[in-house]
């Protein structure tokens, strides 16, 4: 009864499409449910709270009560750990839309429109809209240090880059239900990859210990780490109406309000200078990444961290600087996005070797490979050996498979026959590091059951958000007892049964949750294998489990009447089951150690065509080939590839998050932020998992972790786009910003 | 006639009392607590909230789907509502839902009840489904996580062969929906919805209601409720009145109602130009277009809206109605200021002339936005030549996104008279200056400006090389 390895279609596929999988807004309302909407001040986006008039709000029929940040009864927090996210502001504000109040009423509608009569005056301050205008750091700057990068070199080049950040938007809004227990403890379902972390942000609010206050996730309608740390204001603002009202309160926040009031996606300005020889090897990079972290620290630096851990993306750097400058502006503050700050790298390095190829006037494929690393070339700016590098190889494949050369000709000579039309043509590796890298955080539990019917109860850490977790670690369960995944009962993360959990982040989920759950499901079928032997008198290593049968020689009975057996003999069918990473160690102050456990690698080659006219842009072609190791589930593996690109795609091309100068985000609604719909998806689209020897490193049944490296191989898209303006004017580096608007585009092909 | 009358899951539905600025999800969710339908943006641009509506034609049920955030429920008056929660019947999915499930086209799931509604639509709409047809008709669905393969794939695998219990009983449900005859009016004089079965009817209510809000898809009045949070006590709803959206080839020219769906005036206006086709392809989403109409772009004066410069670069004229009294004036001159037209309370956007290009008459647009589908455009430019001795005797030439309304480049047009297409290449756009906001920079619009001029020109010369194929 194989069950790792099939393509095995997600488990809540037949609610999603009848439409009865329940988000935590289609949960049934109790009698007597109020609705809470967080209000801000119209305008101002800095400064002091000089008076707060909500007389009107109070007005309003069907308004109950009305919060500030006065009312919260212990800690105004909702940060991950900095302390600096107030859940209502106290005095100051520091970006638009920071929430000042909330309004708690009978129905949502009521409590909307209520929020907008408040009669707020800031004393305004000039906002710090820009990375490019903050002076001020919102962290220390750090930076990794190598050799002499002033050295002479042979050639050099010298450039600069906007990358503009992203907007979440996960369909199901942020959205939390807070039901008030018995002494003074709450129960919160929220939308949330982190409930421990929402479990303590509202513990603390209340001032009351963690271990009264629960915390629930089924599922979410997306978050990509949009839901890591920012599900925690709304969770809190729901907890607190429930606790002052002693009624159910939920909170959901409207689209324009979630645009305005959660983070987003790092943007930075980088500047670099790399030198490199004759042969177009890299000798010296000397980069400076400047990132926008908002107002307030919140995961900005791991993120900046893990932008630094990916400048290299799949080459070896002999001597360097790779700096980051942590600023604040007075904008919301950044967070999580899948990928968290790496494309940003992958971004910067990708954009050098493209610049290099234009410069001498080779193929960007031949720099590329001529600097990926190899063997004695195999450290990485942060210390760690490249051991599994399945790289070379993976794009010897795909250049093959998507006719590289061939279309490089091809392309080279449309180019010069088309007067306003131009082609591009990008291949480009992926290398990305799985693990957290604040090393603590790689652990992860689970609690398992099997019942006396012989069917299985499975619980862990991990949030399903739609990437397909719980499936994955449910086959890996009915592999364990090698039993069918329909005995295999998935059940919704909550804190009350796997404590202490860290976010469903980094990629992380299935590496570290399948594999607590797998010796969990150990610990049990060791038991009843034990008890097994004792009934049949044989030796329990002879004990198989196969097919939902357990046997041993010619005896045999269903896993069903073992596990009543079992526990007829009073021996427990519970059991949890933990795991942490091995062998990881990262020491920030040296800029040293082995931060991840493998690397997650892939490539694409993607082609587009330019109008240099408009700057409007078409892709046309992408092939990928992507390393999942031995995949639990190729159906759920392809999907995270194929979505990972077109989100990633969005980021580069269509997405583009414009601020007012009075620090207004202009862009709040899916009128005005283009995420990419079904026609930019290129008709030719051809995605293949790498076939090699699965993971080098001992990892659940040797998959891959496949969430956020895919995210990355749209840098394709963009280095076409490049490739294509280049075509203009051989030889002179374009000045291209990501995203590659039209408008971007346009003014690159005038840069030139 | 006081009674709001539609027909839910085989039977008819009446409801008596209800603000008229309900929206039809808030209903679903709230009041019949159908949890299915999911409010992703609540202003249109998602389709998270997809519901399909049936509208009897030729004897048979029209299929279409629809954006429930932004649609009033008085507006289902006389339809057949069909929602993600009724398609399974007996624990059996439907085809549409069974291929989603093969295709593992859904991941986190919330917005894939809106692309079931709208797949639905598809194959009860269309025979010979290609992949162009459901990449277009899943313009307006959003989905995050799946990269869009997959859904494309289920399109593709399940709406060319629908055999359902909807198509099935067709002629029953067609019979039922025409039983509900006449005009709806419900509520009091302070706070009505009312939706008239005839043009005289409307234009009749709109006069004695001049305060009333004149209401014709929801796709912008729809954002008022939503997202303004502005009360509409009166609303008066013109897409029951089906004489208010005729379309008329007249010869020369093709009259179109008011009240004409964009969906429909797509199918007669692709004729008289590929570009307008594809320019109102590319108009909102397929969502959009089933329910947003001609007339309401215009009225709503948007200096944006995609189909003003187009018609006004075509020389269209606009007839407005007030109470039994008619005017016509040119399109251009309807747009007075930024908000502004010329429009009384209570008069009615009634019917759009549009001249047929001549033979000797070359009609060009462009749309440039962000995205090519479901985008509000950045700049859109429409010019149409009038080329004799192969010179240009004459010019129209108008854009939107370059001014506070839609507006007519008369300086350019003057300096083309007389030039050849080619001698034509040299003249500058030279009649704007346009502001920059988030989906573009004053410079860009200027060099996008004279970029389409320059694309036009080109283009009317024969050239077939000057722009990126859409999608």
């Amino acid at each position: 009864m194989k069950t790792v390895g099939k393509a095995i279609a997600h488990d809540s596929a037949d609610l999603h499409v009848t439409g009865s999988a329940i988000y935590i807004d289609d949960m049934r309302e109790p009698e007597g449910t109020v609705h809470v909407a967080p209000g801000y001040a119209k305008e101002g986006a800095r400064g002091k709270i000089i008076s707060c008039d909500l007389s009107a709000v109070r007005a309003v029929a069907g308004v109950i009560a009305v919060f500030t940040a006065k009312d919260i009864p212990h800690k105004n927090d909702c940060s991950p750990n900095a302390g600096d996210d107030p859940i209502l502001a106290d005095g100051t504000i520091e970006f638009h839309g920071q929430v000042i109040f909330a309004v708690v009423a009978e129905t949502r509608d009521a409590a909307r429109r209520a929020t907008r009569l408040a009669k707020i005056e800031i004393a305004a301050e000039p906002p710090i809209v820009s990375v490019r205008d903050s002076k001020t750091n919102m962290l220390p700057p750090y930076a990794f240090k190598k050799g002499d990068i002033k050295k002479s070199v042979a050639h050099k080049i010298v450039s600069e880059l906007t990358i503009g950040g992203q907007e979440h938007f996960y369909l199901e809004g942020q959205v939390s239900f807070a039901f008030p227990q018995e002494h003074g403890g709450m129960m919160v379902y929220s939308s949330t990859q982190h409930p421990a972390e929402i479990q303590h942000c509202v513990a603390a609010m209340l001032g009351v210990p963690d271990a009264k206050v629960t915390c629930e996730c089924r599922r979410m309608g997306g978050a990509f780490g949009g839901k890591e740390s920012q599900a925690a204001q709304w969770a809190a603002l729901a907890a607190l109406a429930a606790h002052k009202t002693g009624r159910p309160a939920k909170c959901r926040l409207d689209r324009d309000d979630d645009m305005m009031m959660t983070g987003k996606r790092h943007d930075f300005y980088v500047e670099y200078e790399a030198g490199y020889d004759a042969t177009a090897r890299i000798t010296t990079v000397d980069v400076n990444f400047a990132a926008r972290c908002g107002y307030s620290a919140d995961l900005s630096n791991a993120i900046c961290d893990r932008a630094m851990f990916h400048a290299d993306n799949a080459y070896y750097y002999p001597a360097y600087h790779i700096a980051t400058q942590r600023l604040k502006t007075n904008t919301v503050s950044n967070t999580a996005f899948r990928g968290f700050g790496g494309p940003q790298g992958i971004l910067f390095a990708e954009a050098m070797m493209q610049s290099i190829a234009i410069q001498i006037g080779i193929d960007a494929l031949d720099v590329r490979k001529r600097n990926l690393y190899s063997p004695r070339r195999d450290v990485t700016p942060y210390g760690q050996k490249v051991r599994d590098n399945v790289l070379p190889e993976l794009i010897a494949q795909l250049e093959k498979s998507s006719s590289y050369k061939k279309r490089r000709k091809e392309i080279d000579a449309f180019n010069k026959s088309s007067r306003f039309l131009k082609k591009g043509l990008a291949l480009i590796p992926v290398k990305f590091g799985i693990s957290f890298t604040f090393t603590q955080m790689n652990q992860a539990g689970a609690l398992v059951h099997v019942y006396a019917d012989g069917s299985v109860h499975l619980n862990h850490g991990g949030t399903e958000m739609g990437q397909g977790l719980y499936v994955k670690v449910a086959q890996v369960v009915a592999e364990t007892f090698s039993i069918a995944l329909d005995q295999v009962a998935i059940t919704a993360t909550t804190t009350g049964k796997v404590p202490n959990t860290s976010p469903t982040a980094a990629s992380s989920g299935t590496d570290l949750n399948g594999m607590a759950a797998r010796n969990a499901a150990l610990v049990i079928k060791d038991r009843m294998a034990e008890h097994a032997a004792s009934l049949w008198k044989v030796k329990k290593s002879s004990i198989i489990f196969e097919n939902g049968v357990v046997k041993a020689g010619r005896k045999s009975m269903s896993f069903a009447a073992l596990a009543k057996a079992t526990k007829e003999a009073r021996i427990s069918l519970s059991s949890t089951g933990f795991y942490a990473t091995p062998g990881i160690h990262w020491d920030r102050a040296t800029g040293t150690g082995n931060p991840f456990f493998y690397f997650a690698c892939g490539a694409a080659c993607s082609e587009v065509l330019i109008d240099t006219m408009t700057g409007e842009m078409k892709v046309t072609r992408v092939d990928i080939l992507h390393d999942v190791g031995r995949s639990l589930n190729p159906a759920i593996d392809m999907g995270q590839i194929e979505g990972g690109f077109v989100q990633g795609m969005g980021w580069l091309t269509t997405e583009e998050l414009v601020y007012s100068a009075d620090g207004k985000l202009r862009t709040h609604a899916p009128s005005t932020y283009k995420i990419p719909c079904a026609s930019d998806v290129p008709e030719d689209f051809r995605v293949a998992l790498f076939k090699g020897d699965g993971n080098k490193f001992d990892t659940i049944y040797r998959s891959k972790a496949v969430g956020e490296p895919p995210l990355n191989l749209p840098v394709s898209v963009w280095c076409a786009v490049m490739d294509a303006v280049a075509s203009v004017k051989p030889g002179v580096v374009p000045k291209l910003d990501a995203p590659a608007t039209p408008e971007a585009i346009l003014r690159a092909v005038q840069s030139l | 006639m006081g009674a709001l009358t539609f027909m839910r899951r085989g039977a008819l539905v009446q409801i008596e009392k209800f603000a008229p600025d309900t929206m039809l999800l808030d209903y679903l969710r709230l009041t019949e607590k159908s949890k299915g339908t999911k409010e992703g943006c609540n202003e249109g641009d998602c389709g998270a909230c997809t519901v399909v509506l049936g509208t009897p034609h030729n004897g048979g049920v029209r299929y279409q789907a629809v954006n429930a955030c932004i649609l009033m429920l008085g507006q289902i008056h006389g339809k057949e509502l069909i929602t993600v929660d009724d398609l399974a019947r007996d624990g059996i999915l439907h085809p549409v839902q069974q291929a989603m499930v093969d295709a593992h086209a859904s991941q986190c799931g919330f917005c894939t009840p809106g692309f079931v509604m709208s797949l639905f639509s598809l194959a009860h709409e269309k025979r010979n489904v290609d992949r162009a047809d459901v990449v277009d008709q899943i313009a307006g669905n959003l989905c995050r996580c799946t990269g869009y393969r997959p859904i494309i794939d289920a399109g593709l695998a399940t709406c060319n062969s629908v055999d359902d219990h909807w198509s099935r009983r067709q002629g029953e449900t067609c019979k039922t929906l025409t039983s509900i005859e006449g005009d709806l009016f419900a509520g009091d004089d302070a706070s009505f919805f009312a939706a008239p079965a005839s043009a005289e009817k409307l234009a009749e209510l709109c006069a004695q209601y001049p305060a009333a809000t004149i209401l014709s898809g929801g796709t912008d009045v729809g954002l008022w409720i939503t997202k303004q949070m502005r009360e509409q006590a009166q609303i008066i709803y013109t897409g029951r009145a089906t004489d208010f959206s005729a379309i008329e080839d007249r010869g020369t020219y093709i009259s179109i109602g008011a009240g004409a769906t964009h969906t429909d005036a797509l199918e007669v206006l692709k004729g008289l130009s590929p570009d307008l086709g594809e320019l109102l392809r590319r108009f909102g989403s397929r969502h959009v277009r089933a329910s947003g109409t001609i007339g309401g772009n215009i009225a709503n004066g948007s200096p944006i809206g995609d189909m003003p410069p187009a018609l006004i670069a075509l020389g269209a004229i606009l007839h407005l109605r007030h109470g039994s009294a008619m005017r016509s004036l040119k399109l251009e001159d309807f747009f007075i200021a930024y908000g502004k037209q010329d429009r009384k309370p209570g008069e009615l956007v009634w019917r759009i002339d549009v001249p047929k290009p001549a033979p000797n008459q070359v009609f060009k647009c462009f749309k440039i936005s962000k995205r090519f589908d479901d985008d509000i455009s950045a700049v859109m430019g429409a010019f149409l030549f009038t080329v004799e001795d192969s010179k240009i005797v004459a010019a129209r030439i108008a854009f939107g996104g370059m001014a506070a309304t839609p507006k007519r480049a008369l300086k350019t047009e003057a300096a083309l008279i007389g030039k050849t297409l080619d001698e034509a290449l040299s003249v500058v756009l030279d009649d704007y200056a346009p502001i920059a906001d988030m989906r573009a920079s004053a410079e860009y619009r200027v060099a996008i400006g004279n970029a389409l001029l320059r694309k036009a020109l080109l283009e009317a010369a024969g050239a077939h090389d000057v722009r990126v194929l859409q999608p």
